[in-house]
């Protein structure tokens, strides 16, 4: 479905990605692990052909989409739809408008198909009473389930999740991650990035673990558990990082001794 | 900053300043290529064209009234005491138009427009480069520069000339106030001479500016909202940026059309 060879690829003078392989079968629930500027959101990006890398192929389809012009590369997009970090809801349209969007722009159907696979998307996310509210007035958890809405309303046959359950609460956390399972069960080939644990085990057919712009680990969850890689069991469990890691109050030559002191120390009311 | 605290030397750093100028202008002009490309090829988003029609046009239509009022006032009080001395007030009106058609009214109405359209372009386009609505559209199998830049360009391209139209005509309406009211002119002289004083040349050169304002106005603030970098500090940047950059090609490109026409007109 999605194959990533040997893929390379730097941002101005910073190299984001080395040499990363793997690939996303049909049906799969693929996660994406690392830790923040490790390089998997610029993963998902590649795949829409929002970047393109400096060496290495990705296929999407069985096509190589690594040399397609922008207006080629629309056709690709038209297969996979991706929910944004911040879901990126176009502010001046409404919700409703929003998730009808690739539709009306494909301009296949008629409006009241339209509105009527609108209004099912947002039924499936729970959110079938807000057709009309503009994205200002939705909360961080409703902005993602429109996301995924407009996700879902588009027909595409996969779906990329950019921290799907980022900076969410526990039950909105927990919606997200029971939204995925369901359509994970409806065989909708989906890859989620995240660096939340619990959703990722939760979620997660095959998962992989991105640091520093490497592959680190490629496996099932089971696997990724058992894993005694050094870096996969720091990313895993960090409080069992050797202790160079934890700044020390004079390992850059700096004591924070002033700082920690006017922190403790009782300021004087005039 | 340099690394290490190694200062760059001048010759070096104009160099690399001279190269990024050369990008920038690479760059706009893949995107003004790229938009109006668009305005021939479909989808051509009309609904989009008419929202922006609405507001650039019908939006702008108070401001540059009010400009094109004030600025015939002004020339009318000002030519009254130039022309006084060689007793020759009532030929303030040719005086009027003539200014207002071929230079005050498109370079004032471009100015004032540049100022409340374009920065507005900019800030838009920019909130969406920041906030991930340009990749979205993208995404979505939208191509943004037609959504965005070519149905913006087509908005200013139609607008900007009637806005202008409509400047030049309230200004020269103020100055008749003037004159008749502060300078007692007769109506029939200020008119007469008014009109007198167009020539043909005066009305295509006052339509061809306004088109080539358009289009710096839309190109340059879609490039500014294109290019943000930065997050929110860098939508102020580039809303900045758009009126400044618009304002000076405006003058420049104005001194431009103007010695064009002086030489072949």
């Amino acid at each position: 479905m999605i194959e990533y060879a040997n893929v390379w690829l730097s941002l101005g003078d910073r190299l984001i990605l080395k040499d990363v392989s793997f690939s996303v079968q049909p049906g799969e629930t693929r996660v994406i692990l690392g830790g923040s500027g490790s390089g998997k959101t610029t993963l998902l990006r590649l795949a829409l052909g929002l970047y393109r890398p400096d060496k290495g192929t990705i296929t999407v389809v069985g096509q190589d989409i690594t040399g397609l012009r922008e207006r080629d590369l629309f056709q690709v997009r038209q297969q996979m739809a991706m929910v944004f970090q911040d879901a990126a809801l176009f502010d001046s349209l409404s919700v409703r408008e929003n998730v009808g969007y690739r539709l009306w722009e494909q301009g296949l159907l008629s409006d009241e198909e339209i509105e009527q696979k609108a209004l099912e998307s947002l039924r499936f996310v729970g959110l079938d009473d807000i057709l009309d509210k503009m994205p200002a007035e939705l909360s961080g958890g409703m902005r993602k389930r429109v996301g995924i809405a407009r996700a879902l309303a588009s027909g595409a046959k996969t779906l990329l999740y950019d921290e799907p359950t980022a900076g969410l609460d526990p039950i909105n956390t927990c919606v997200i991650g029971r939204l995925i399972l369901r359509l994970k069960t409806m065989g909708v080939t989906q890859v989620v990035v995240t660096h939340d644990l619990d959703t990722a085990y939760r979620v997660a057919d095959r998962m992989i673990l991105i640091i520093k712009g490497r592959l680190a680990f490629d496996g099932t969850p089971d696997e990724l558990r058992a894993c005694d890689q050094p870096a996969v069991r720091e990313f895993l469990d960090p409080s069992s990082m050797p202790s160079e890691w934890t700044p020390s109050p004079n390992s850059n030559g700096i004591s924070d001794e002033p700082l920690l002191r006017s922190i403790a120390s009782p300021r004087s009311v005039s | 900053m340099p690394k290490d605290g190694v200062v760059m030397p001048t010759s070096l750093n104009l160099t690399a300043r001279f190269f990024d100028l050369l990008l920038i202008v690479q760059e706009f002009t893949i995107l003004s290529v790229q938009t109006v490309a668009g305005l021939v090829r479909p989808p051509w988003y009309l609904r989009e064209i008419m929202l922006q029609l609405d507001r650039i046009g019908v939006g702008s239509l108070f401001i540059v009234m009010l400009t094109g009022l004030f600025t015939g006032m002004v020339l009318a009080l000002q030519g009254a005491v130039q022309l006084e001395p060689y007793g020759a007030t009532m030929y303030v009106s040719r005086l009027i138009s003539e200014s207002v058609v071929r230079e005050l009214g498109p370079v004032l109405a471009a100015l004032m427009i540049a100022g409340r359209v374009g920065t507005g372009i900019a800030s838009e386009i920019a909130s969406m480069q920041v906030t991930e609505q340009i990749d979205a559209l993208r995404a979505e199998g939208t191509d943004p520069i037609k959504k965005l830049a070519t149905t913006r360009l087509a908005a200013c391209l139609i607008m900007i000339p009637l806005l202008t139209i409509i400047t030049n005509c309230i200004a020269i309406l103020g100055g008749w106030l003037v004159a008749r009211l502060y300078l007692a002119i007769d109506s029939y002289f200020y008119w007469t001479w008014a009109f007198e004083a167009i020539q043909l040349d005066d009305i295509v050169q006052g339509l061809v500016k306004p088109l080539v304002f358009g289009f710096i106005i839309a190109m340059v603030s879609c490039y500014a909202g294109f290019s943000t970098k930065g997050g929110t500090a860098g939508v102020g940047v580039s809303t900045t940026q758009s009126m400044v950059y618009s304002s000076i090609l405006i003058l420049a490109s104005d001194f431009l059309i103007t010695k064009f026409f002086m030489a072949f007109a």
